[in-house]
């Protein structure tokens, strides 16, 4: 975390969203500092997805405003500006990963490309130097050279998250949502995306907002929680704190229910 | 010529309908390269044989023009016959084969090689006018993308060429930039025929016509070829020149002759090839 | 001598409701300082709260009030009241943690496991895995498990290489939690060692030692601590 920075990157207040009658999350409020990673924890329809579509500008609020502070220093309303402009920050400050890597990944064109659109997206127009780059990050990600120019069809699901997460680094974002990035595989290969997550958000001085029902993962990658529950944010501190000494009723449920290992 | 149809209107089209479709070639030619919806209309021809081409020269033909209607570049192939005959009968027009006397030229998959002048219209017969739909099937996405300039999958596209075959294999229908805003399909034309489009003289105009989409290149503007700086944009080349009128300049169709492999390549612009003949060639000697 | 902590009327009451709201409190009007140089012995019998006072100072434990003040750079942090990121910032330059148990990150050799601390505060990996070699051989961790995740070592072992990873910087402020449970004596001689050490440069300790021989060895003053009474 930088300390020196004295600005939050992303600074969200009074943000619910309805369906209809019903609750997706109410008057979520809350500042994340560059380099910071926050959790979101809570089980299946607490409001986690939801929220993180709220905040990464892919879900209009009902109501609420989400401030997201630029490279260049600039603020700006997530939901008042232009979506010309949301797009191209979703494409180059901020990067997501979703859960099912098919919801990230371009099936049908190979690993080096699904690398390299970011940068092609960004004015990128040399062959070798975007083929150079993808390669550089297949490496970080841990997929073998060889495989680059392979459907993502033919990869494993933790090849396939992997790849994905290497898709949405490439363009150097400074902010990261990423949903259940973990669920769906196999705990040890679970270990390892786990362990490369934590070494890239470290190395770039990544802010992520993590949505997990996994403790766990929450654990290893979060500085911060949010514990959700029926939409709304019912308990909120440091990982360690809410993990070791949950204040809330629902969050000594949750922690409570864990199975220890 | 023969004679005008009695009981049809000119040019077939209903007024109403022409000056729907020419509200929309307008908006297109204002837009350089974006794609105007317009109200296609049944036309007596089956889809795929150049509707979306006849309704917009339907719409901007005139008594006095001189219409030249080309197939893969030939004026004696069906499609061309049938809809020069068409008009002549809608229309009453004059037609033509060659290409300096034409006032417009539908086209299907070619370019003439005789470079155009002011004043001509060239219009496109369009299957598929949404180049990003390779990669992103959704047309509510498809057009955002076109509106916020979002093209990185064009590159995407190029760049999985190369991967798979060393170069950019596109070869019809090689996406273009026009006048440096709107990724265009050019339509199935050979990419040998790109360069022509690029700051023409002419009135360029597309129409699809079971897409419902008009769009246009107005004259002088530019229009790039998309690449990459190490793999630049590049037209075919043959070894060798026409067969029958010997041009190296033009583009080359491979004929095949008999069962024993003979074949033979020759000028796909008929008009073309015919006017650099050798026996062509005295009139320029009389000149 | 710096006044490093002073912790004023801490109180703290664990509710558990999934117990029915079962009320334990543990600390009450409970106060400590500490001084650079000096080694606080936390001392009382067990289920008197040593652990959730150690706990307490570092954020861990949320208290129901009171106040930790603590020197961190130049400026005096409220542990109690101070914002997540600054708790961390703490954490990272100025308060390191011994617990009892090592908790293993998947897949890191025990080598970053230990120089991680050091290069989260800013120096440079070469000189972070230095540093954390000389420690694991200090406490005679064989060479050949340094690059070897520790989730495997034996608890002995797992427990050295967590107390390495709390010597790797020279913190201003250190609590130990049981640092030399599960230690032989000669790993035991090491650690004392390890906290004079610290002692010596300035460093602010806080400590539970179960083992009279480490507790004599190291401790500058006991803090008493009396059980509550439950039903208080």
């Amino acid at each position: 975390m930088n300390a020196q920075s004295p600005q939050p990157l992303l600074t969200v207040r009074g943000l619910s969203r309805y369906y209809g009658q019903h609750v997706g999350c109410r008057d979520i409020s809350f500042d994340l500092w560059p380099g910071e990673v926050l959790g979101i924890v809570g089980e299946s329809g607490s409001g986690k997805t939801t929220l993180l579509g709220c905040l990464s500008g892919r879900l209009d609020p009902s109501e609420g405003s989400v401030l997201y502070r630029d490279r260049a220093g600039q603020s700006h309303d997530v939901y008042a500006m232009p979506e010309m402009m949301r797009r191209r920050l979703a494409r180059s400050e901020w990067g997501i990963v979703h859960q099912n890597p098919r919801d990230g990944l371009r099936m049908a064109v190979s690993a080096g490309a699904n690398v390299g659109e970011r940068l092609m997206a960004q004015g990128a127009r040399h062959y070798g130097g975007i083929r150079n780059q993808a390669l550089d990050w297949l490496d970080k990600v841990e997929i073998d050279a060889g495989r680059i120019d392979d459907s993502p069809r033919t990869f494993s699901g933790g090849m396939q998250q992997r790849l994905q997460i290497a898709r949405n680094l490439v363009s150097m974002p400074r902010l990261v949502f990423m949903d259940e990035p973990t669920g769906g595989l196999d705990v040890s290969v679970q270990a390892r995306l786990l362990d490369l997550l934590r070494r890239l958000v470290g190395e770039m001085g990544l802010s992520v907002i993590l949505v997990t029902h996994d403790l766990a993962v929450a654990r290893l990658l979060a500085h911060r929680l949010l514990v959700m529950r029926g939409g709304e944010v019912v308990e909120s501190g440091l990982t360690d704190q809410v993990l070791d000494d949950p204040q809330h009723p629902y969050s000594q449920l949750l922690v409570s229910s864990i199975l220890q290992v | 010529m023969s004679a005008t149809l009695e009981g049809y209107n000119f040019a077939y089209l209903d007024e109403q309908t022409k000056r729907m479709i020419r509200r929309a070639v307008l908006k297109a030619v204002a837009i350089p390269g974006y794609q105007v919806p317009f109200g296609s209309r049944e036309m007596p021809l089956p889809y795929g044989w150049g509707t979306g081409g006849i309704q917009v020269t339907a719409s901007i033909i005139g008594a006095d023009d001189v219409l030249k209607v080309i197939d893969q570049g030939a004026d004696d192939t069906t499609n061309a016959v049938s809809i020069r005959r068409f008009f002549r009968r809608t229309a009453g027009v004059a037609t033509t084969t060659r290409t300096e006397e034409a006032t417009l030229i539908q086209t299907r998959h070619r370019i003439p090689e005789t470079p155009l002048r002011e004043g001509q219209i060239l219009v496109y017969q369009v299957p598929i006018p949404e180049p990003l739909r390779w990669l992103e099937p959704r047309e509510t996405e498809t057009r955002k993308m076109h509106a916020f300039a979002d093209y990185g999958i064009m590159h995407v596209k190029l760049y999985e060429d190369i991967a798979r075959f060393g170069r950019i294999a596109t070869g019809y229908n090689y996406p273009v930039m026009v006048n440096g805003r709107y990724i265009m399909s050019p339509s199935p034309i050979p990419k040998f025929d790109n360069p022509k489009m690029d700051r023409n003289p002419a009135l360029q105009l597309f129409g699809a016509g079971r897409e419902k989409r008009i769009y246009a290149v107005p004259p002088y503007t530019r229009v790039e070829s998309l690449d990459f700086e190490d793999h630049p944009f590049e037209i075919e080349r043959w070894e060798r020149a026409c067969a029958l009128c010997g041009s190296t300049e033009s583009f080359l169709d491979e004929v095949v002759m008999d069962d024993r492999g003979g074949r033979m390549f020759v000028c796909s612009d008929t008009d073309y090839c015919e006017s650099h003949r050798p026996d062509r060639s005295e009139q320029e000697a009389a000149e | 001598m710096d006044l490093m902590i002073n912790a004023k009327d801490l109180r703290k009451t664990f509710i558990l409701h999934p117990q029915g709201g079962v009320r334990i409190p543990v600390l009450a009007d409970s106060s400590l300082q500490v001084a650079s140089g000096e080694c606080v012995t936390l001392h009382g019998p067990s289920g008197a709260g040593k652990s959730t006072l150690l706990r307490s100072l570092y954020a861990n434990y949320k208290l129901d009030q009171g106040s930790i003040l603590v020197r961190h750079g130049g400026q005096i942090v409220d542990m109690v009241t101070a914002a997540p990121r600054t708790v961390l910032e703490v954490r990272r330059r100025t308060m390191g943690y011994v617990s009892q148990f090592l908790r293993a990150i998947p897949r890191v050799p025990a080598l970053d496991v230990v120089a991680e601390p050091a290069c989260l505060a800013g120096i440079d990996q070469a000189e972070a895995r230095e540093r954390a070699a000389a420690l694991l051989a200090r406490l005679r961790i064989p060479e050949r498990l340094w690059h070897i995740p520790p989730a495997t070592f034996s608890g002995g072992e797992q427990q050295r290489v967590n107390v390495a990873r709390g010597f790797v910087l020279d913190y201003p402020i250190l609590l130990l939690d049981e640092p030399t449970a599960s230690l032989d004596a000669a790993n035991r001689g090491t650690v004392i060692e390890l906290i004079n050490e610290a002692k010596a440069r300035g460093g602010a300790i806080v400590g539970i030692f179960h083992d009279a021989e480490v507790r004599d060895a190291v401790t500058t003053r006991l803090h008493l601590i009396q059980p509550m009474d439950a039903a208080a």
